[in-house]
């Protein structure tokens, strides 16, 4: 196994030498036209910034090599052109921005290659199972709290401590997706038992769909007290997809939808900015709301329909006509300037990342693993859908970001240790299991019955 | 084994992304002209104004009639009219909120620099990092003449349009009231919408132009069309038509008058066509009409271009007569048409084309207001050709016609326009209006040998002698002094 692992090794380092070396070259390349475009000269600080932009994910790329040998070589370039990306149209956008950006950008990094350090063998976090729950959950909620929590544009997802302003969802996702890969592990058997049957489907006791209305219960919760519709169908969806994942009961599934539809139908009727929503969903174009509430939604079809097939031209369109472009709207500022190419690109991209995600999660053999590496894969494949559904008006907007790309540093911040912990998971983890942090045997010890884990003890499985 | 779900999770969300990127293909392909076409999406507007559009000159390729400032704001260039009222007829105005209109609207994908032609200027400039430059429309306006019939109209209500009938070509187009379209071409929407507000509200009209595009009844100038119609079916400027005082209208007790309840030519018991054309007889003329009968004074009035379509880059609506059906059962209308009353329309234009038909051995051109199109380095890209719309009446005819139009002048009605050492052919209109001042109108041609300008002019109610006034008295002085001024120059 070693000697594979070796040559393996050898190979995707190489790779993944190749193409974050590639990655840093289209970062600076859009970079660079995007100030040539704007000024008519390259950039006086390319310098710097190339200087910068290497070091930093070369720095990444030999952290992943080093601490996580055989990791997928695509994942970190692929965030990294992303991140890149972003960058240069942030810096399009408003140059003010961009210099908040690269910050968050470094400190993502360092944030990366810290998790990779501190966190050697992920299987460490299925020990920790509900004190990671309930920190999750804990910053999902953080932003009710009085005092600190921040209402921003209608949402009350924000917390302030002194200067600093950051949004606690992005991180509580992280470990809320931790926390069900461990929990929904250890429950699998128990909660995948069948019981009932209506038709085709098969439901366990209903005290074992506990779980899944409590997540019904946040996420509602999510959505009534912070007043956000992206945060409480992000969590929803995260989970009932990695219940599914660890059950393969198609109930859940079902059950997951049906649940969804009736908090959709309470989070219509009940509260006004939902409606609001889907109004603008569904009316943005109409003359009361165009140039009102729908004005946002509006532009960002007009800017993506002016790109057409090739864009208007980095530098060339007029992306800022649509509010807070930076955020949330990026991918329209794509759609204006670089055409249907352009975003046909950025959405492979994602593609990319998400499916080497699935691969890192069906590469492992024991369940934790699996179901840690789907979830982090489908919690950043989830965002991207919502968030680009939203934008394109093919479901209604909801406020979160895009994932890499979009101006926010939480955001930036959370995917890249997201994606240090998705790296992780692909990598073969060492050839010992870590020692449990509790005296009972965790669940994935008495799941497993790998030859090349060697467990503690002969526990029957 | 968790690993079925991945794959199938997996799957999920290619599928997703799939309809994502088919998303994407309805608004940047499929519905992409829909959405960016929305009056809503500035996006091409603004792109529009960061080009800096080509000018619109008079024919001397100097006279500027508009063109592009460069300015500071989000629209980066300005449209200004540097003689605003006077050249609005042709210029038209170039309006965030109201769009395109006039030759701003015909040339538009000159002046905003998007014609094939410009290709080539287009990419050179794209390299050079310049911004987008139109090409310069040069109008075959002539600018002395233009302000020569301004002059001569003056204040009064109605519209003034001067041609070359071997070209086609419009030398001058006036009319009263006109506009300054400065402002509508203002960057701040609400300077615009005021100016447009209190255009639309003023009296007259003055966004439609009397000379191209309102109609009026042309009154005995459409007796140029009947004496055609008479002679293309056999009549000759020799044929005699009894000379009553009053013509009994067939199926009416009503009777056609002449002018003033004059008698024709002192009472004269016979007119020929000739004769009838020079004092302008209605008695005559309606007797020709019912002898000609609907169809072809109809097919005639046609022939010169009424109830058609004739090309021409500004906003023209054709004279217009109804059709031969109307007639079926109201004979007297055909007598009453004949004169250019009843329900008969022109404007200047088109009794300028008719003009123009006799003028030119009756070879009707097509009107066309720009000359050639350069681009913005001063090369010729696209040379507007003379193009022929059509042939009304014969070349006899058309020699007929001129020797019956000079006499109008030298010993007719339309004496007012003779210029010394030039031989003018004309025909006079004094057409009646309900309110008792009649529409002045002279059609004219110089010299009448080879000619070289056609003018026709309208002035309603009578301007300033009101019920006293007549084609000859008011009409075709300001004729007269456009005609001096071009074959002066």
């Amino acid at each position: 196994m070693q000697a594979a692992t070796t040559l393996e090794s050898r190979a995707t380092r190489g790779t993944q030498l190749a193409l974050t070396i590639l990655a840093v070259i289209l970062s600076v390349g859009a970079y660079v036209l995007v100030v040539l475009g704007k000024t008519g000269k390259a950039p006086p600080d390319i310098v710097a910034f190339v200087a910068a932009m290497s070091a930093a994910f070369l720095i990444a790329h030999f952290v992943v090599v080093r601490l996580a040998p055989g990791a997928d070589p695509v994942l970190l370039p692929t965030a990294a052109v992303l991140s890149g990306l972003g960058y240069a149209m942030i810096y399009r956008l408003d140059p003010g921005r961009a210099g908040d950006q690269f910050g968050w950008l470094m400190l993502g990094l360092g944030l990366f290659v810290l998790t990779l350090f501190v966190i050697r063998d992920h299987r460490v976090l299925d020990g920790y199972t509900y004190t990671i729950g309930l920190a999750g959950v804990a910053f999902l909620l953080l932003p009710v709290a009085p005092g600190i929590g921040r209402t921003i544009n209608g949402a009350r997802l924000w917390v302030g401590v002194g200067p600093l302003v950051f949004e606690p969802a992005e991180i509580s996702k992280v470990l809320l997706v931790i926390f069900l890969a461990s929990f929904l592990n250890a429950k699998k058997e128990l909660l995948a038992m069948a019981t009932r049957r209506i038709g085709p489907l098969h439901f366990p006791e209903l005290r074992y769909m506990g779980p899944l209305l409590v997540a019904w219960a946040i996420s509602l919760a999510v959505l009534f007290l912070e007043k956000d519709l992206g945060s409480s169908l992000l969590f929803f969806g995260i989970f009932t997809a990695m219940l599914w994942t660890a059950t393969g009961r198609a109930s859940y599934l079902v059950l997951g939808v049906v649940l969804f539809a009736i908090g959709a139908f309470i989070g219509y009727s009940a509260f006004a900015h939902v409606q609001e929503r889907v109004t603008i969903y569904l009316h943005a174009l109409d003359p009361q709301h165009l140039h009102a509430d729908g004005y946002q939604v509006a532009q960002a079809q007009f800017a993506m329909a002016t790109g057409g097939m090739v864009g208007t031209g980095l530098g060339q369109g007029h992306p800022d006509l649509i509010p807070s472009v930076w955020t949330d709207f990026i991918f329209a500022a794509f759609g204006e300037e670089l055409g249907l190419f352009g975003v046909t690109a950025l959405l492979l991209l994602y593609v990319a990342l998400i499916g080497r995600g699935f691969r890192a999660a069906l590469a492992r053999e024991d369940g934790f693993s699996k179901l840690l590496g789907a979830g982090l894969t489908t919690a950043v494949a989830l965002q991207t859908f919502i968030i680009v559904g939203g934008v394109t008006r093919l479901i209604p907007l909801t406020g979160i970001t895009l994932p890499f790309v979009s101006y926010g540093g939480s955001s930036l911040v959370a995917n890249f240790v997201l994606l240090a912990l998705l790296i992780r998971v692909s990598a073969p983890p060492p050839a010992h299991a870590p020692t449990r942090a509790r005296g009972r045997p965790r669940a994935t010890e008495r799941a497993e019955s790998q030859p090349t884990v060697q467990t503690p003890r002969g526990e029957p499985a | 084994m968790m690993d079925r779900q991945i794959r199938r999770l997996a799957l999920a969300f290619l599928a997703l992304f799939a309809v994502l990127f088919a998303q994407a293909n309805y608004l940047q392909v499929f519905a992409s002209s829909r959405y960016a076409n929305n009056p809503a999406n500035q996006r091409l507007l603004l792109q529009e104004y960061a080009v800096d559009r080509g000018d619109i000159l008079a024919r001397d390729g100097q006279t500027v009639l508009a063109r592009s400032r460069p300015t500071k704001g989000k629209f980066e260039y300005l449209r200004v009219y540097p003689n605003g009222p006077l050249y609005a007829d042709v210029t038209g105005y170039y309006s965030i909120v109201f769009g395109r209109y006039g030759a701003e609207a015909s040339e538009n994908d000159y002046l905003a620099g998007r014609a094939p032609e410009l290709l080539p200027q287009n990419l050179v400039d794209e390299i050079l990092g310049r911004p987008k430059r139109g090409a310069t429309v040069v109008t075959t306006i002539n600018a002395g003449l233009q302000q020569v019939a301004r002059r001569a109209l003056g204040s009064l209500p109605g519209g003034v349009v001067a041609l070359d009938p071997r070209t086609g070509e419009v030398l001058a187009m006036v009319a009263n009231p006109s506009y300054d379209p400065n402002p509508l071409a203002s960057h701040d929407p609400a300077v615009v919408r005021q100016a447009r507000r209190a255009l639309l509200r003023a009296p007259g009209k003055p966004l439609l132009s009397r000379a191209s595009q309102e109609l009026f009844p042309p009154g005995s100038t459409f007796k140029l069309v009947t004496a055609s119609a008479a002679l293309e079916n056999g009549m000759r400027p020799s044929t005699t038509f009894p000379n009553p005082p009053a013509l009994q209208l067939p199926n009416s007790t009503a009777m056609l008058h002449n002018f003033g309840g004059e008698h024709c030519l002192g009472g004269a018991a016979q007119l020929t066509l000739a004769q009838a054309l020079t004092v302008s007889c209605n008695v005559v003329f309606g007797e020709i009409g019912l002898r000609l009968g609907a169809a072809k004074l109809v097919e005639q009035a046609q022939k010169f271009g009424f109830d058609k379509a004739i090309p021409f880059e500004l906003p023209f609506e054709e004279g217009s007569i109804p059709p031969v059906g109307e007639f079926a059962g109201a004979l007297s209308f055909v007598a009453t048409s004949a004169i250019g009353q009843q329900d008969v329309q022109a404007n200047p234009m088109q009794m300028a084309l008719v003009g123009a038909a006799i003028a030119n051995g009756g070879v009707e051109m097509e009107p066309h207001v720009v000359k050639e199109i350069r681009d913005a380095d001063g090369r010729v890209v696209k040379e507007i050709k003379p193009s022929v719309f059509g042939q009304p009446i014969s070349a006899r005819t058309s020699a007929e016609l001129t020797a019956m139009m000079v006499s109008v002048v030298n010993a007719g009605t339309g004496t007012a326009a003779q210029i010394p050492g030039v031989q003018v052919a004309g025909k006079t209109g004094t057409a009646e209006t309900p309110s008792g001042k009649p529409h002045a109108w002279f059609v004219s041609f110089a010299p009448a040998r080879n000619p070289r300008i056609v003018v026709a002019v309208v002035v309603l109610n009578g301007g300033d002698l009101g019920s006293d006034a007549t084609g000859g008295a008011v009409a075709a002085p300001i004729a007269k002094a456009v005609i001096q001024a071009a074959l002066r120059g």
